[in-house]
């Protein structure tokens, strides 16, 4: 059964069978990125084109090695280049790279609902690698793979999701995900980082770190983005780590075996301890290498849909 | 199924892998560079059943791994349905070794030059040689088996279908007639 | 020259009238109402209107003329003619032009445009200079061109200090200050805050944005006993805020989008632009509110906060396209279709919102369909069941959510200054 829909732009709807299907076949391709020659030929003659409208160097390099290890074409277009700086309007871009005959598009881009833009004027597949504070679900996949491959299950787990959740499509994307997956799902944070109505989603929200790590099995930390200052949902960087940040202190006050993901670049000393950052409990290197395999399975599924 | 003829029965098979078996070992003289490996799926038990009668006459154990070719596949764009990947598990070094490629029906040839592809990624074999239950005829690609179970021409309207215990219910292998069903090979 | 519309079903509530009958109209002055024989009048000039409703003529109270600066997505003359195909004889423009209707040129500009058309136009001058919010605008001025109120809509007056200066100043002309209510802080967005907002990921405006804004300006208008006018009404808080400044003598009134009491943020789950504007589409208890607000009166009037905008601009990337939506081509029939057809409003009180209030508000004359009387009439058709078509809409813009939407209520003709609208061709009367 191939994916239901030709296009992934988030997780909201998409039956837990997709999902289970791009995991499964995740671990294929996980296991070609331990092979002496990385490189499989199934998407040869495939172009696929990287417009990245949003600065993002790792999962744009994540991207771009899923696509070379498919065998498939690519092609980089971001902001900094030309002709946006001419002024060019984001729906000629897009004509003019579809008038090149290109398969499939991944997109990022500061303001939500690009990727459904996209599909409307495009015939390719779109992926969406982030649109504004609404999905990334690649991200989702890889942080669930991460999850699977460590626990062995997503089901009944109790996931929490920590930091500026209001601006975060990797918490969106996450609780969709999760959800559809049967894991419990909370988000933890300052209040102002929040969602006022986001319990109606169903998660539980937190506020206190302790809490959070005493009952659930996983932590996903987000990065705190500290270009955002300007906003004042929170007084300080000291302030957050000292009441959000996870330290080993705080996980050894409670004695349990629990796992730290986080989707990078991480800001060491902020919402992780350098301890962490480094240390047993934390999975981040396993999500970059997984990153490049759900990619991989997300291109072959859509690429090769008949 | 509308079967035409039994071509293998259940002692036939256990037979037929025997005589293969030694086969192998005739032409390696002996098992000390050969690995196994079996194609997903029946190849793969076609494998194991072999390693475990190499291992009852020559008292030798042989590694095994099992490869899955479908991301080699030539044929995407033309399929009716979307390919089901599974995992290739051959977790040893192939370069140099001699490797015996199984699996259960030789047809167009066109999986086994997949298959070939695959392992070339995976490491430089000594010699890559192939084994196969059945070649059932109609070549498409320049592929010869060097151990074969049994010959069995057939024509386009006939397929060969092998059944084995360790997935379906019995052992044997079956001619069929297949004029009134679609199939998507 | 003498016109007789026959079959009519007049409607004028300040006159106490309401019954079928002809109208017979010479020169542009209503000579005539009763039964009238068709023998009088040359055949050219018979107009059989078989059951339709004409009422004093339809004024919107809030309109974004594009000229000066953007008259590629409208002018005056392109409005205009969107306005009488919608059913209005008068319209007010507001001041966000470009350069915005901060001196008396820019006014006698747009009157001056608009001075042959069979619509009216009453420009609403600025509050401040360029709309910056730090200087008064020369309102005496304005005022004398021709400017019947003052806003500096598009954001509302940047402080209280400003407001309370406007209010007084503009008041000794007794023309009103028509607010856009927005606290400025709050104002980052692209649509309501509620849920929808969180599951689109898009930065989001709260309705308490808006009540903040109301708050302070009836308190303004209360303390200084002054007419405060709170343009685009859309939050729940906001209307009741109004009662009850209304309940305590305070000279405040408030008008309503029609896209505000038919469509709620659901809408914009698509991220079609055509649903943005500001303020945004809200939930369903508000637009429940916004109903009931015109049921009561604390609502006065309807007008559309017609925004044309370039094709160019809303297709775009969905937090960079620009607020506003057409509005003057759908409105009757939206307001026919969801307030009178679904018994929320009568006809009666669909004329005191379209017709009387937003004139007495800005201090117009309101017209009365009686002998003698100058003919200034809208003639729709309540029951005509039509789909919406923008491609065919007059205004040089097409930028409308409500394209193929089945309407039940049509406007059918125009008539005011000696000239008629009707069946998409003007004519001399």
């Amino acid at each position: 059964m191939p994916l239901s829909s030709p296009h992934l732009l988030g997780l909201q709807g998409v039956p837990r069978e997709d999902i289970q299907l791009i995991l499964d076949t995740s671990t294929t391709f996980r296991e070609v990125l331990e092979r002496p020659i990385k490189k499989v030929p199934t998407l040869q003659g495939k172009t696929i084109v990287n417009l990245f409208y949003e600065n993002s160097t790792r999962t744009r390099l994540s991207f771009e090695l899923a696509q070379k290890r498919l065998s498939a074409d690519t092609i980089n277009f971001s902001t900094a280049s030309s002709s946006t700086k001419k002024g060019e309007t984001f729906k000629d871009t897009v004509r003019n790279i579809e008038a090149m005959k290109v398969d499939m598009i991944i997109v990022r881009h500061e303001s939500a609902g690009v990727p459904a833009y996209l599909t409307k004027i495009s015939k390719a597949n779109i992926i969406n690698a982030g649109d504004g504070r609404h999905e990334h679900p690649t991200q989702a996949l890889l942080d669930m793979y991460s999850i699977r491959e460590k626990l062995g299950k997503i089901e009944g787990l109790k996931v929490c999701i920590v930091g500026d959740i209001t601006h975060s499509r990797v918490a969106l994307s996450n609780i969709y995900g999760l959800i559809s997956m049967g894991a419990q799902v909370s988000v933890c944070g300052p209040s102002t980082m929040i969602p006022k109505d986001i319990e109606k989603l169903g998660v539980k929200v937190y506020n206190s770190i302790d809490k959070a790590i005493s009952e659930h099995d996983v932590l996903n930390v987000l990065r705190i983005q500290i270009e955002r200052k300007a906003n004042s949902t929170f007084p300080t960087l000291r302030e957050y780590h000292n009441y959000f940040g996870i330290t080993v202190e705080r996980l050894e006050k409670h004695n349990k075996e629990i796992l730290i993901l986080h989707p990078g670049p991480i800001n060491r000393g902020v919402e992780l301890s350098s301890e962490v950052a480094d240390g047993p409990y934390q999975i981040i290197l396993n999500q970059v290498t997984n990153g490049v395999a759900i990619r991989m399975a997300v291109l072959y599924l859509l690429g090769t849909r008949p | 199924m509308d079967i035409k003829a039994i071509i293998i029965d259940e002692i036939g098979l256990q037979r037929t892998i025997t005589r293969l078996s030694h086969e192998i070992l005739e032409r390696n003289k002996g098992s000390q560079n050969i690995v196994l490996v079996g194609m997903r799926t029946r190849g793969e038990f076609l494998a194991h059943r072999i390693q475990d009668k190499i291992r009852e006459i020559d008292k030798s154990e042989i590694p095994l791994g099992v490869l899955d070719v479908t991301l080699y596949r030539d044929d995407f764009r033309t399929r009716l349905k979307q390919p089901e990947v599974s995992v290739t598990d051959i977790s040893f070094d192939l370069t140099e070794k001699d490797i015996v490629l199984i699996d259960d029906v030789l047809y167009t040839g066109r999986t086994v030059r997949a298959a070939l592809d695959a392992l070339m990624d995976l490491g430089r074999p000594n010699t890559i040689q192939f084994c196969v239950l059945v070649d059932r005829g109609h070549r498409e690609m320049p592929i010869v088996a060097d151990f074969v179970g049994k010959n069995i021409p057939t024509s386009i309207n006939e397929e060969v279908k092998v059944r084995l215990k360790e997935i379906d219910s019995e052992d044997a292998v079956y001619l069929i007639d297949i004029t009134n069903i679609n199939t998507e090979n | 020259m003498k016109i007789l519309l026959k079959g009519l079903n007049l409607l004028d509530p300040e006159q106490k009238l309401d019954k079928k009958a002809d109208l017979l109209i010479n020169d542009g002055i209503i000579e005539k109402i009763g039964n009238i024989k068709s023998s009088e009048v040359e055949e050219n000039n018979i107009f059989d209107f078989n059951d339709m409703v004409c009422v004093p003529g339809l004024f919107d109270m809030h309109v974004h003329l594009r000229e000066p600066g953007r008259e590629d997505e409208e002018t005056v003359v392109t409005g205009c003619n969107g306005a009488a195909a919608g059913g209005f004889t008068g319209i007010a423009c507001m001041p966000n032009t470009n350069p915005a209707a901060d001196s008396a040129e820019v006014i006698k500009l747009i009157k001056e445009k608009a001075s042959n058309h069979l619509v009216d136009v009453y420009p609403v001058g600025a509050v401040s200079v360029d709309r910056k919010g730090e200087a008064l605008a020369p309102i005496a001025e304005l005022y004398e061109a021709g400017a019947v109120a003052f806003s500096d809509d598009g954001v509302a007056v940047k402080t209280a200090a400003l407001l309370r200066n406007a209010l007084e100043y503009a008041g000794m002309y007794n023309a009103p200050i028509i607010e856009h209510c927005e606290d400025e802080s709050l104002a980052d967005g692209a649509m309501n805050e509620s849920l929808v907002s969180t599951q689109l990921g898009l930065p989001s405006i709260p309705t308490v944005a808006e009540d903040i804004t109301v708050s302070r300006d009836i308190l303004m208008a209360e303390y200084l006993n002054k007419a405060v006018h709170i343009a685009h009404i859309s939050s729940k808080r906001s209307i009741e805020l109004v009662r009850e400044a209304k309940a305590r003598g305070v000279k405040v009134t408030a008008e309503v989008t029609p896209h505000h009491f038919t469509l709620t943020d659901d809408n914009l789950k698509t991220y079609d632009t055509n649903y943005k504007m500001n303020p945004p589409l809200r939930g369903k208890a508000d637009l429940e509110a916004v109903i009931e607000g015109l049921k009561d009166g604390t609502i006065d009037c309807i007008a559309s906060d017609h925004a044309p905008h370039s094709i160019e601009e809303k297709e775009m990337e969905f937090i960079y396209a620009p607020n506003g939506i057409l509005g003057l081509e759908s409105q009757l029939g939206l307001t026919l279709s969801e307030l009178v057809n679904k018994n929320h409003l009568t006809l009666s009180d669909l004329v005191y919102k379209l017709s009387i209030n937003p004139r007495r508000i800005l201090n117009i004359n309101v017209p009365s369909i009686k002998e003698g009387e100058k003919a200034n009439l809208t003639i729709f058709d309540p029951h005509n069941i039509w789909t919406v078509n923008v491609s065919a809409f007059k205004s040089k813009s097409k930028n409308s959510p409500f394209d193929k939407r089945l309407l039940t209520g049509k406007p059918v003709a125009v008539i005011n200054k000696g000239k008629m609208f009707y069946e998409n061709e003007l004519k001399s009367i």
